[in-house]
């Protein structure tokens, strides 16, 4: 049985340009260079990565907030570069939704949680007043809120709460692909043990696809099957979850992982001490972009940017594995 | 004598709904050199009891306590003059967001001298080579380059770093870190906290580190305060904590780390922190906790062999592997 | 939240609760808006309250001081001006014509405003920058002079001189109006909207503008006030509302030669002036502290 990948990624690149002056050129903010994978229903991509790695520039491509500067983008079959943006997003709207980080920002401070649920509805269906009521309050019990939680204010609700109503609109026009930024980085350990629940039990019930943007990576351990580590806008390895994790072959994501501190005393890590700074996305270093904070680099790498090889389950863009 | 003796400190606010319990009888007592992690969800009242310590409160707060003590001197009695002596000079706090910590209108050698130009005296600009000095001890590369840096030209990571040196410019006795790393990227994370435990031990000072994040504690703390809904649930040394959990809170808080997870789904905790409106009857968290009986329900707990509740979990016999050959624990 | 049930009707109440907490923290404010509801009573049962008819001249009983004074009658609580008008009763009309003035000011500038607003900060490029330096342009004219200029075009009343003064207090609302856009635009919940797929209109109307209304309010009230000041103003200069209406600026314009004679006659309107101004700048601010949340005290 092969069923069409959600989506196809393929090399994909967002490049923003910054004005720096009236009579300078313009400088060129390399966001994103290169990302590509494919995302099969059912199933969690994890984008791993710290800040000004791409990762958030990733999910706005995927949620066709903004257009890729280059590269392929197929959604449930349908290429984004082919038809006019306009319908091909209508479309498309209803087939992949996100999920935002801040649930204290995500939701707007002065609309009722029934009005924030029913806006997806009002804009995209032509549903009547009482099926989008009856639609609204079917969420609202599937993530756990009660029917008359729908006359509150966000404010009025807990970190917790306010993103299961984050993820009910996600889930109101019935999409395949969620995008979550960071779902439960601001929420508490217990709360974020139930919205993580909430989120493997749905994608089990209704075969979603997530692309689970973190930087958490005890959380991706847990809930990814495919994983994707970024740096400076360049993915630098990708693969099953089991077999990144296990063996990571690249020496970033070696350092992420040495870095993640672990809720067990007496663990004595080996600790990879990563020196040294995030360099600036505008002027990134020559070659590879990790080679100033890399332990191992050689004197190539300083010269030739290394692409990504397969080496068994894992893709790596490194020089040094071979 | 321990440097800082805190008994059952008590701090109320007054709202618009009325009257909110934010901490709720905390005791921490504190020697020189020690490293104590106060771990707690959101409400559980963390940093609002270390804020009191510091005099850092709204008018709104009332805060009582049958002592409070640093360095011998009655914090509680204390004239606010005398208190601002001792802020920042030998008792010194750093805060979670080192973007909005620092004072966007100043540049780095500004606000640094200025903590010194405040406590030691003398003119501002007479403290140059200190505030270089200190840059350099808190790692900072070319520290003569980012003396005129304004906070929005730092990162994240260089923030803090700064922060730590304002803090750390009188030499205080403690240092107060109220989620230092919980804005920062995994790798600079870890770099702070390094360097913090580094600082602690050069300097002989002790740290109160303040998280919610259980993993950070197992790798830098000695002792842990846990703290739930403002109240002092467990106050032990890490490793016996990690290893023997004697609190329901603290045993279902670390269950339900992914990392603890043995099934298809995670081990979460049912509920939510009680809130101003919410508080239970007797136990504050007898609606969530699995081991819960009447007596949880009907009467408040007290401190039992140090641990608030009416029903502390067993002492379990240590494992008969070594702990340290490294292998891992598993809570169970 | 205790209640088992929550219904619509609950919730506002609870938050009208909320809001009056903070509001009445501030006992200027709650002052100045017990003054403010007395002024609107005075002013919309006018006809009832006031002892005589505004227009009607007593010419025997010309300039006769107040009761309480050597030569005045209680039937002239407050006097009478040049023409034996009672005092009292045109003060109270005149409370209506100051706060219709307040009121059509207030909205004319405000909705005009808050859209020019709205779109400077959503549309950004030409259509902000000229909508910008147009205000610029607008601001740049000290307030009450522009007024005089337009009022002189566009001919003396009470109804043209509150078109002017709306044009000069137009530029404050774009400029909040505008900022506050310029904030919330990037927040997460306006890309929520956006990714479901809202048109311009609904992101402006829907999701931006409920969160701009805070200082928006404030600068109501505020100019409000402003307003009453300033249409006593081109009322003096004789701009503004024209004799016989009661309207406290032409009062005082009225009987500035009785300024040293029989100083009642521009005495009390100066002070009814004042206090409807104080009155409301104070309830003004008890509304900002009341709707900033970052000066929520709890």
């Amino acid at each position: 049985m092969t069923q069409h990948a959600l989506i196809q990624a393929r090399d994909l690149h967002k490049y923003y340009p910054i004005k720096t002056g009236m009579f300078k050129p313009n400088q060129c903010l390399q966001a994103l260079s290169g990302a590509s994978f494919d995302l099969y229903a059912g199933q969690t991509l994890a984008v791993v990565g710290e800040s000004g790695c791409g990762k958030s520039t990733l999910a706005r491509l995927l949620t066709m907030i903004e257009q890729p500067t280059a590269g392929q983008l197929t959604l449930d079959g349908i290429d984004l570069g082919d038809a006019h943006q306009k319908e091909v997003a209508k479309k498309l709207r209803q087939t992949i939704q996100m999920v935002f980080q801040d649930p204290f920002g995500s939701l707007n401070p002065r609309q009722k949680v029934g009005d924030i649920l029913q806006e997806p509805l009002l804009i995209n269906t032509d549903l009547n007043a009482n099926q989008r009521r009856e639609r609204v309050l079917e969420l609202m019990q599937r993530v756990g809120l009660r029917d008359e939680h729908i006359h509150r204010y966000p404010h009025m609700f807990s970190g917790g709460q306010r993103q299961r109503i984050a993820i009910a609109r996600a889930l109101i026009l019935k999409p395949k692909i969620v995008v979550l930024d960071e779902p439960v980085s601001a929420l508490d350990v217990s709360i974020q043990a139930q919205v993580i629940n909430l989120l493997i039990e749905l994608q089990q019930e209704l075969g979603l696809a997530y692309v689970f943007i973190s930087h958490d990576l005890s959380v991706v351990r847990y809930i990814a099957d495919q994983v994707l580590v970024m740096y400076l806008g360049k993915p630098v390895e990708q693969g099953l979850s089991e077999a990144v994790f296990n063996n990571p072959q690249h020496p970033y994501t070696q350092a992420l992982l040495s870095a993640t501190p672990q809720a067990n005393t007496g663990r004595k890590r080996k600790r990879i001490r990563l020196t040294g700074e995030l360099p600036s996305p505008l002027s990134p270093p020559t070659g590879c972009s990790f080679h100033p904070r890399c332990q191992n680099a050689k004197a190539q790498c300083k010269i030739t940017a290394p692409v990504m090889k397969q080496h068994g389950d894992i893709s790596v863009a490194c020089l040094l594995v071979e | 004598m321990a440097l800082l003796e805190i008994t059952n400190l008590t701090v109320d606010f007054a709202t618009a709904h009325g009257s909110l319990r934010a901490v709720d009888q905390v005791s921490l007592s504190l020697d020189a050199g020690d490293i104590v992690a106060i771990v707690g969800e959101s409400g559980s009242g963390k940093s609002v009891a270390m804020l009191a310590l510091m005099g850092l409160l709204p008018w709104t707060a009332t805060i009582t306590a049958d002592q409070m003590s640093f360095d011998g001197n009655d914090l509680l009695t204390m004239a606010p003059k005398q208190r601002r002596a001792i802020i920042g000079k030998d008792i010194s706090m750093i805060f979670q967001e080192p973007m909005t910590s620092l004072n966007p209108c100043f540049n780095v050698e500004y606000q640094i001298s200025e903590v010194l130009a405040r406590h030691f005296g003398g003119r501002r600009r007479s403290y140059k080579h200190r505030v270089i000095e200190l840059l350099e001890k808190v790692g900072i590369p070319a520290p003569e380059t980012r003396l005129k840096a304004y906070p929005h030209q730092l990162s994240g990571g260089m923030s803090q770093r700064v922060m730590i040196a304002m803090m750390i410019a009188c030499e205080p006795k403690l240092l107060v870190a109220d989620e230092p790393t919980t804005a920062l990227d995994v790798t600079i994370q870890a770099q702070i906290l390094e360097l913090l435990v580094e600082l602690q031990k050069t300097n002989g000072m002790a740290l109160v580190l303040i998280t919610h994040d259980m993993a950070v504690v197992a790798e830098t703390a000695d002792r842990v305060v846990v703290q739930y809904a403002g109240q002092q649930v467990e106050n032990r040394p890490v490793s016996e904590l990690f290893n023997n959990p004697r609190h329901p809170y603290t045993e279902a808080l670390l269950s339900a780390l992914p990392e603890h997870a043995q099934e298809k789904t995670l081990n979460a905790i049912p509920g939510v922190v009680p809130g101003q409106l919410d508080r239970p009857v007797g136990c504050l968290f007898n609606p969530r906790c699995e081991y819960a009986q009447d007596l949880c329900r009907q009467q408040p707990p007290q401190k039992n062999e140090g641990i608030l509740c009416h029903f502390p979990l067993p002492i379990k016999p240590l494992p008969p592997k070594a702990i340290s050959q490294g292998e891992t624990q598993v809570i169970s | 939240m205790t209640s088992l049930t929550t219904t619509s009707y609950s919730v506002r109440r609870q938050q009208w609760r909320e809001f009056w907490f903070y509001f009445s923290a501030s006992k200027s404010a709650v002052a100045g808006l017990v003054f403010l509801i007395g002024m609107v009573i005075m002013a919309i049962f006018a006809d009832l309250i006031s002892p005589h008819l505004p227009t009607e001249q007593y010419r025997k009983f010309a300039e006769i001081p107040p009761a309480w004074m050597e030569g005045g009658q209680m039937r002239f609580f407050l006097g009478t001006d040049y023409a034996g008008r009672d005092m009292l009763s045109r003060i109270i009309h005149g409370a209506r014509l100051s706060l219709i003035a307040g009121c059509i000011v207030v909205f004319m500038s405000g909705s005009i405003g808050i859209l020019l607003g709205l779109l400077a900060g959503f549309r950004g490029g030409w259509v902000e920058t000229i909508i910008m330096r147009v205000m610029d342009t607008i601001m740049a004219v000290p307030g009450l002079l522009m007024a005089l200029v337009l009022v002189a075009v566009l001919g003396p009343g009470l109804l043209n001189a509150m078109i002017a003064i709306a044009i000069t207090y137009t530029p404050n609302f774009v400029r909040l109006t505008r900022a506050s856009t310029l904030s919330e635009i990037n927040k997460d919940y306006v890309t929520a909207s956006k990714v479901a797929g809202a048109g311009p209109m609904r992101l402006m109307f829907i999701s931006i503008l409920p969160n701009c209304m805070a200082p928006l309010i404030v600068q109501g009230t505020l100019s409000f006030s402003t307003a009453i000041l300033d249409t006593a103003a081109l009322g003096f200069l004789g701009m503004g509302a024209q004799a016989p209406q009661p309207e406290w600026g032409t009062l005082i314009a009225e009987n500035r030669d009785l300024m040293l004679s029989a100083p009642w006659t521009v005495t009390f309107a100066g002070i009814a002036i004042l206090l409807a101004v104080l009155a409301i700048n104070l309830m003004g601010d008890g509304l900002r502290d009341a709707l900033d949340p970052k000066l929520k005290r709890s």
